[in-house]
């Protein structure tokens, strides 16, 4: 499903990614874990294609379409989601607004018929009751005044609504409380599908005692430094990064 | 080729038939201004003498004035003797014959704007036969006005019509020497629209479905009355969504509205003037003097404009607060695009006690274009309990622009509350981004949240207008980004 080569890209002509590679496959969650400064943030960026970040060489590939000539609402509307690490604050634009018309974006894309005021208000309670989430929230500017983990759950609430092929969380677990995460976690595994693939950038393994992951990648230096399945979190947690750092050098 | 006694005749019935007005219609004057000017307008305009004498009054006044400098805009100066002062509408042969001879670039804009069809080609300015039967509408709504007593009609009509209203309130808001621009409107106005509303009848209607059916072109030097009589409620809606051109650079418009005892006024523009090509060639100068009179207890006047078009917008629509628990409020957004220039803004001077008055201002510059927003709160030693708040947003988008934020606040009494907020914000690349990852284009970003930053001033709007005012905000803003 992505299929990414030797990826490089840069910030403000500072090399961020050094010749990344990575295949996801439909049904898969991975997980990308990292010191900081590994580049973490900058691959889920570079998927949804922000163009604040430059990419100077490799390919990335979803499904049929070269992902890099795609502008990041193409991207979206063929089904990549990016839950951010820092939401921003839209105020004054109703959250339901937005997400409706999220949504009918995808839906047009995917030739099927928008949803109306109705439809969409009957399918974004179901999601958030799913969730622990009050319907007010769909009545509040897009993240304003939101605290930190309302912030997280309303990224986990579009997700849910907008049925990605491919979600990418950024961070998702940061700031959250213990009843917090869970419900997260919880959003993120009631996704999980033989036909969707979801990438986890997380700092800590504790997400991953939520949602088991199928792949662990190791990120360091802009490079995916060492791979496996769930137990190189544990290993990690254990160890910390420094020791792969050094076996890497070595 | 005979020209005998039937020719001659048919020739003759043919001039009566178009009557003077064709003569009226067709003549206008040459450039400059001089007394015998004003004479001429008002002869052409069949005025009572009084009318003449006002006319006067103010034209020699004007005289010995002095444009003023302080607004926040630029521009070269305007030459008032190679203005023309009576300028004859077009003639139907000028006119498009149909839609089809319309440029279709404006076709388009009324498409984007959902303006109704059957509006379009009077919009266009199509000759008047070619329009469709809106006169027999029109004709519905001025019985159902009549029914009730409201007198709305040109403002020349009232003038011989209703000569003891015009004599009893024309100049009593706005004083034929108040400023420049409103003495210059005071010797030579042109036409415009004249309000009564009895004593206690709610008007039937907004007045803006009637005159957007019935507008008429009524020149550069537009002159509006409204009155509201003891216990009386109208709705006015001025302007329209759709662009309008003039080969008038200059427009001084005046508005005065009065409001007696428990009355109120709800007085709305859309403003969409030609505001030039994107690099600042053209367009119109819009010096408008707007100013409500709350002269009863318990009155409440309130202003709402959408402000779009012209190169440069200088215009501050008043409260004055005269009468105690007297409400003025004054809801705003301004739009600046490429190299236009507002410097607009309000004046609220509390007067009576216990006297409120609101004011939310939402300005947005794009392009190369500068917005002012400029208030004066003046609360009087007599007004005891007075309270204002005001709320003046700006955004930014783009980094050529600029908004700039000029309050005066002078409070003469210990018991009034002032309040003053101001923000000013920028669309930043970050909610772009994020937009855009959900699937919704960098333009369609642009406009939710331009839309949502002037929420609060659109549903002040007559219901149509404020979808209409969300389109026209769309339509202003292209390009604005990327």
């Amino acid at each position: 499903m992505l299929e990414i080569k030797n990826l490089q890209a840069s910030i403000n002509g500072t090399g961020i990614l050094c010749g990344l590679s990575l295949q996801v496959n439909a049904g898969e969650v991975h997980a990308i874990m990292g010191p900081n400064g590994s580049g973490k943030s900058t691959l889920a960026q570079v998927i949804a294609g922000n163009d604040a970040y430059e990419v100077t060489g490799g390919s990335i590939r979803f499904n049929d379409s070269d992902l890099l000539e795609q502008a990041p609402e193409e991207r979206a509307r063929d089904g990549i989601f990016l839950g951010f690490q820092y939401p921003v604050e839209i105020p004054g634009v109703n959250n339901a607004y937005l997400l409706k018309a999220a949504l009918n974006a995808r839906r047009t894309n995917e030739d099927l018929d928008e949803v109306d005021a109705f439809e969409f208000l009957k399918l974004a309670k179901e999601k958030m009751a799913m969730l622990g989430m009050d319907p007010k929230f769909l009545n509040r500017g897009v993240n304003e005044g939101f605290s930190g983990g309302e912030k997280k759950r309303n990224e986990i609430l579009q997700m849910a609504i907008l049925e990605p092929r491919l979600a990418v969380l950024d961070e998702t677990d940061s700031g959250l409380d213990i009843d917090a995460l869970r419900s997260v976690a919880n959003g993120i595994n009631a996704l999980r599908h033989p036909d969707r693939a979801i990438v986890l950038v997380t700092h800590y393994q504790r997400l991953l005692d939520y949602v088991e992951p199928d792949f662990v990648h190791v990120l360091s230096g802009g490079r995916i430094v060492r791979s496996g399945d769930k137990s190189l979190a544990l290993q990690l947690e254990e160890k910390g990064y420094d020791w792969l750092r050094e076996a890497a050098n070595a | 080729m005979s020209t005998g006694p039937d020719n001659i005749e048919n020739l003759v019935n043919r001039r009566y038939e178009h009557g003077f007005i064709t003569d009226i219609d067709t003549e206008s004057f040459q450039p400059g201004l001089d007394e015998n000017v004003v004479r001429a307008i008002s002869e052409r305009k069949k005025e009572p003498e009084f009318m003449l004498e006002w006319r006067l009054r103010a034209y020699r006044q004007w005289r010995q004035m002095q444009e003023p400098t302080w607004a926040h805009v630029k521009f070269s100066p305007i030459d008032y003797e190679g203005i023309s002062y009576f300028a004859a509408p077009k003639s139907d042969s000028d006119r498009p014959k149909s839609l089809d001879e319309v440029d279709p670039k404006l076709l388009e804009t009324y498409d984007k704007l959902g303006i109704p069809l059957h509006e379009r080609a009077r919009l266009a300015g199509v000759a008047v036969d070619a329009v469709f039967d809106s006169v027999s509408v029109a004709t519905t709504f001025k019985e159902k006005l009549s029914d009730v007593g409201v007198i709305f009609c040109p403002f020349s009509e009232a003038v011989r019509d209703h000569p003891e209203l015009i004599k009893k309130y024309l100049g009593s808001v706005v004083p034929q020497r108040d400023n420049f621009f409103a003495s210059l409107n005071s010797a030579v106005f042109s036409d415009g629209s004249f309000v009564y509303v009895p004593k206690g009848v709610r008007c039937p209607m907004e007045l803006s479905t009637y005159f957007r059916i019935n507008a008429a072109n009524t020149g550069q030097f537009e002159r509006t009355l409204i009155i509201a009589d003891e216990g009386s409620y109208v709705s006015y809606l001025e302007g329209c969504t759709a662009p309008m051109r003039d080969e008038n650079q200059l427009h001084a418009a005046v508005v005065e509205l009065v409001a007696l005892k428990d009355a109120e006024i709800k007085y709305s523009t859309v403003q969409n003037w030609y505001p030039g090509d994107e690099n600042g060639v053209g367009g119109i100068y819009n010096f408008v003097t707007k100013r409500g009179d709350c002269r009863g207890a318990n009155s409440k006047i309130s202003w709402t404009q959408v402000e779009t078009g012209s190169a440069i917008t200088w215009k501050y629509p008043s409260c004055i607060l005269r009468g105690e628990n007297s409400v003025g409020e004054f809801y705003s957004v301004a739009v600046v695009n490429n190299h236009q220039q507002a410097d607009t803004g309000t004046k609220m001077i509390h007067i009576g006690r216990n006297t409120r008055s609101t004011i939310v201002s939402k300005g947005i510059s794009a392009g190369n274009a500068q917005s002012a927003y400029r208030g004066l709160v003046r609360v009087m030693p007599q007004a005891d309990g007075a309270r204002n708040h005001t709320q003046c947003d700006s955004l930014l988008i783009g980094k050529q622009c600029g908004a700039h934020t000029f309050p005066y606040i002078e409070v003469k009494n210990q018991s009034a509350k002032v309040e003053h907020e101001a923000t000013t914000s920028k669309i930043s690349a970050d909610q772009l981004f994020y937009c855009r990852q959900r699937g919704i284009s960098e333009e369609n970003a642009v406009n939710m949240i331009v839309n949502g930053f002037c929420k609060e001033v659109f549903k002040e709007l007559p219901m149509e207008f404020a979808v209409e005012a969300q389109a026209l905000l769309n339509v202003s803003l292209e390009g604005a980004v990327g």
